[in-house]
């Protein structure tokens, strides 16, 4: 049987600058690293395409520059892209390009159908607002007017994310880096969307936290059967998690695969030298 | 030699400015129209949205009325008064039915406002998203894609930390089910009274430059949740100790010689009406 993918984006691009004759041809190669060194045009992500399943995790790996975090921003629309497509396998939006729909039906697939985990909590956190209310913004975005209903889903998402119920009127500001991005988790899973993104979740957190954030997120996909994407340039998150994995340099994908088959037998010069320089 | 003023403080093109925003206010109800706020007499946060819409609305047979915190007697509204008086001549009256224009800071009226009349309110700050989102380029993005998750946020803390909705004034309200506003900072108690008004309202902020307007019989809907329902103030068992009126806003005072609170409308001139026609049926009455 042929599953269908849940997210299959297509020839996304994405490009600071406005470009110019030596480089809008992009066979050409003219440009050094990912940048046009005439015109300054940076091509963050070129022509990417990637299918992610129904319950799968998707590890994307690259140095810092390559495209990866950016490529999360386009999906999330966080950012416009310049061309590309992409398809979202739900019902309500079954063959529509979700970047060519208008930025109200945008803001609805971020409500409904999507969760993101930034890298830094700032930006997925409101943070002088109740770690419960954070969890409640989203619902109420998905169209919740329940006050009892939202705080009883709130409270067993925070539990959920091992963070004390005492603590869940307080402000995420208060609370360590671990615990912030345990409550953005929460956030993000609130709704549960088919789909969620995670973009270097684990970076920048102590080891035994990290260990408790990996667990998490795994649990999730087995008891929730959501679909991730995971960001990292850690290769052992990327192994613990992804069944898959892409690797991205210079905002082009060089290599997919099984990520042990990525991870043990490297195809891909950069991606042979990514792999051996692991301590 | 004193130059004469111009008739209604402003230059017609000032006006003109002013009366375009206006219709454009009225033509989407709740979207907050820019516009070029001029430097007035006053300082801004002091009416001035307010009393440039009025200058740019009134004309020479117009009767004004304006109120401060529901007194037709504070220094502000005095100000206003006299300034627009000195500028136009019109006639200035404390009667809500005589008036045809009725400039305001935070209440409405509690006699009926009518089809022939206009309030304009005072406001200080017109966007209800800005707690939430400090920066103008986020909160216009976030009122065009209709995206009022943060005024609804700010309830839902106010329910989690106090059990219930802590707005004592400018509970934000939906106009006409697409746009949410800030009705200036009346209290819950006009909130109702906005929705399916007669009048027509208009909304001035001088200082942040923005004018608004609820037109004639609009919906204006409190946002509330499902298990908390919007309330107003409750005055129950309680009436004005002038007056004797209830149903109506009450300001709470404290008897200075028994420390105990007593109560007194807050629309001084609604105040004054009873008082007046008590008077006069006790004085027909005596004479019968």
């Amino acid at each position: 049987m042929h599953e269908e993918p849940i997210l299959k984006v297509r020839n996304l691009r994405k490009q600071f600058g406005p470009g110019c004759s030596q480089c809008n041809n992009l066979d050409s190669n003219r440009l050094e690293k990912n940048y046009c060194t005439v015109c300054g045009t940076v091509y963050a992500v070129r022509d990417v395409s990637l299918d992610v399943y129904p319950g799968e995790i998707l590890g994307i790996v690259g140095e810092s520059g390559s495209g990866k975090s950016t490529l999360m921003q386009c999906l999330y629309f966080d950012t416009d892209v310049a061309s590309g497509e992409a398809y979202i396998n739900t019902p309500a939006l079954a063959g529509f390009n979700v970047f060519d729909l208008s930025s109200q039906q945008k803001r609805s697939i971020r409500n409904h159908d999507y969760g993101m985990v930034y890298q830094n909590p700032v930006h997925g956190l409101k943070m002088n607002f109740s770690s419960v209310g954070n969890i409640a913004e989203k619902l109420i975005a998905a169209g919740n007017r329940n006050v009892g209903n939202m705080e009883t889903t709130s409270k067993r998402l925070l539990d959920n994310v091992h963070i004390p119920l005492h603590r869940m009127k307080e402000e995420p500001r208060n609370f360590s880096g671990g615990m912030q991005q345990r409550v953005q988790i929460a956030k993000a899973l609130s709704n549960n969307p088919p789909i969620l993104f995670l973009d270097e979740v684990t970076t920048g957190l102590d080891l035994s936290v990290q260990a408790n954030v990996l667990d998490l997120i795994k649990r999730i996909q087995r008891e929730l059967g959501i679909s991730m994407i995971v960001v990292s340039h850690d290769l052992a998150v990327i192994r613990m998690l992804a069944d898959r994995t892409i690797v991205m340099l210079n905002g082009e994908i060089i290599e997919q695969g099984l990520t042990d088959q990525v991870l043990e037998d490297p195809q891909h010069a950069y991606t042979q030298q990514l792999v051996y320089s692991l301590l | 030699m004193r130059a004469k003023p111009h008739f209604a403080f402003f230059d017609e093109g000032s006006k003109k400015e002013i009366r375009r925003a206006t219709l454009k206010a009225v033509a989407i109800p709740g979207y907050q129209v820019p516009f070029a706020s001029r430097e007035m007499p006053i300082a801004r946060g002091w009416g001035t949205g307010g009393l440039q819409l009025t200058l740019s609305l009134i004309g020479k047979t117009d009767v004004l009325k304006v109120i401060d915190q529901g007194a037709d007697e504070s220094v502000n509204a005095v100000s206003i008064k006299k300034l627009v008086q000195e500028t136009t001549g019109v006639q200035i009256t404390d009667q809500t039915e005589e008036a045809d224009l009725i400039q305001s800071r935070h209440r409405i009226p509690e006699t009926p406002m009518t089809k022939d009349q206009i309030l304009v309110l005072q406001v200080p700050m017109p966007e209800p998203l800005r707690p939430v989102e400090a920066r103008e380029y986020m909160t216009k993005r976030m009122h065009s894609e209709d995206d009022y998750s943060g005024a609804w946020l700010m309830l839902f803390e106010q329910i989690v930390k106090y059990g219930k909705t802590a707005t004592a004034a400018d509970h934000p309200v939906y106009v006409n089910g697409r746009y949410v506003m800030a009705p200036s900072p009346i209290p819950r108690f006009d909130n109702p009274r906005m929705h399916q008004s007669e009048a027509l309202i208009l909304l001035g902020a001088g200082r942040e430059k923005k004018i608004y307007a609820v037109p004639p019989f609009t919906n204006v809907e409190s946002l509330a949740f499902e298990d908390y329902p919007f309330a107003v103030e409750s005055f129950k068992g309680k009436e004005c100790q002038l007056c004797g009126s209830a149903h109506v806003f009450l300001d709470e005072l404290i008897d200075q010689k028994t420390g105990e609170p007593v109560y007194q409308c807050n629309d001084t001139s609604y105040c004054m009406e009873q008082l007046n026609s008590r008077e006069k049926a006790e004085v027909e009455s005596s004479y019968a």
